[in-house]
């Protein structure tokens, strides 16, 4: 199976395999006009196996925070005619806004339909966030 | 301009000086009777809590403030639909400071990050109610002269008793602290805070579901009460409701200068005998608890009255 480089855009790689279309759904790829290719299952030397997601777009601005929360092992390639001229490694954001939802049924968030649903990082080595609102914890896990 | 919400935004050199100020205030409260006047206190209660706004109110009040608010959702424009948020706002254009009670937790940190006054925390649901804890710290320091060198037995509901979590926490910062966990198994303290407090600070601690074995180890008792309302299901609040009553017999088995404190209101949980005991401090806990608020109050809207040199005994 053949998919043609991209001449500018980006490319995120080393997504961990079966996590490609949780990051296109979180990005909003799907309101994009430009061409975006998806790839699962890529042989992968490191990981075995990986996913792909290819974004032809030049103008082209990610939330970097929600790819670092959904798999911070990614690599963000920035292609400038047809040559990879940046690679960003992300890391857990601090801060997490509209990405995870508060499950605390206690939580004012569940009131309060208008709150952004807010997440601080608690414990980087765990992957641990907590609601601003409540502590209730949300681990990583998608 | 600044807000309470969590127990923890108050280092222990602030704590300690609420403190200060609190035994001041009671040595000396024709000091303090004035200091507040031309200020408004706002108590929001979004829930019934008649204590703790009258405690709220009474400082105030001593402080020679003036008091405004409701006393329960019905009666505040939230039964309208109106946010949290846009409360804060227009009780801002009202209120030198708020007080704010809501059983949703995390609502009065909304209100602190939309009001343009200080918001002190007077509980959210199960989550932080700080004025509790300094209450709390205060009746431990006037009890016994100190807050470090101590073994704190904490008894029945440990799992849903905020109080508890939070005294855990503020105590965990004074050195050479033991805890005893005395609970049913069903109502243990929750993993995280044992992890993230015990654990994380090294703060040595034990649990049993024994009380009279530890008893006679403790400097502080601090009883709570089984929480009805805590429960979904009612079987199984009628199973544990009755599983620690601290009694006249059972204190006997304790050290003659133990504390016994409890957040009250109590139901049966301690015997009414044990209140002519000289260790018996949850009443007397009420009354530190107000004098905390009244110090707190004055923190919070930056009034400094300065405090008597304590005389040597």
């Amino acid at each position: 199976m053949k998919i043609d480089s991209i001449k500018d855009g980006i490319v995120l790689d080393h997504i961990t395999a079966g996590r490609g279309m949780r990051i296109y759904q979180l990005l909003h790829l799907e309101e994009l006009d430009c061409p975006v290719a998806i790839l699962k299952n890529v042989p992968s030397k490191k990981m075995g196996k990986k996913d792909i997601i290819k974004i032809s777009d030049a103008d082209l601005h990610l939330d970097f925070a929600v790819i670092g929360y959904v798999d911070p092992e990614i690599t963000v390639n920035v292609i400038r005619e047809g040559t990879c001229v940046e690679k960003k490694h992300v890391e857990l954001p601090e801060e997490l806004e509209n990405v995870i939802r508060c499950k605390n049924p206690r939580c004012i968030t569940t009131t309060e339909q208008e709150l952004p649903h807010i997440f601080r990082l608690a414990d980087r080595h765990d992957g641990i966030y907590r609601c601003i609102y409540c502590d209730t914890k949300a681990s990583r896990q998608l | 301009m600044r807000s309470l919400i969590d127990i923890l935004e108050l280092s222990v050199e602030e704590l300690d000086g609420l403190m200060n100020t609190a035994d001041d205030i009671m040595a000396n409260p024709a000091k303090y009777s004035d200091v507040c006047r031309g200020k408004k206190l706002a108590t929001l209660f979004f829930e019934p809590s008649t204590r703790t706004r009258l405690s709220f109110e009474a400082a105030m009040y001593e402080l020679g403030g003036n008091v405004l608010g409701f006393s329960e959702a019905a009666s505040s424009s939230a039964s309208k639909g109106e946010s949290v948020a846009d409360t804060a706002k227009v009780v801002s254009c009202y209120a030198d400071i708020i007080a704010m009670r809501h059983p949703k937790e995390g609502a009065p940190y909304v209100a602190s990050i939309n009001a343009s006054v200080p918001v002190i925390n007077a509980g959210d649901g199960g989550h932080n109610h700080p004025t509790q804890t300094l209450a709390d710290l205060e009746t431990i320091r006037h009890e016994l002269g100190r807050l470090t060198d101590m073994t704190v037995g904490f008894c029945g509901d440990l799992k849903f008793g905020r109080t508890v979590h939070s005294l855990i926490a503020a105590l965990s910062r004074y050195t050479g602290i033991k805890f005893v966990l005395i609970s049913p198994v069903e109502l243990r303290l929750p993993d995280y805070v044992r992890r993230d407090i015990l654990v994380t600070n090294r703060v040595p601690y034990k649990e049993t579901t024994d009380l009279e074995a530890v008893l006679p180890e403790l400097d502080v008792l601090y009883m709570t009460r089984i929480q009805k309302e805590r429960f979904f299901n009612e079987e199984e609040y009628l199973r544990l409701k009755d599983s620690y009553i601290l009694t006249a017999d059972k204190m006997k088995l304790a050290k003659e200068k133990m504390a016994v404190l409890h957040p009250l209101p109590r139901v049966n949980e301690i015997s009414v005998a044990v209140d002519k005991d000289p260790r018996a401090a949850y009443f007397r806990q009420v009354l530190y608890a107000k004098y905390m608020r009244m110090a707190l109050i004055m923190k919070l809207l930056d009034i400094a009255v300065e405090i008597d040199a304590k005389e040597e005994a």
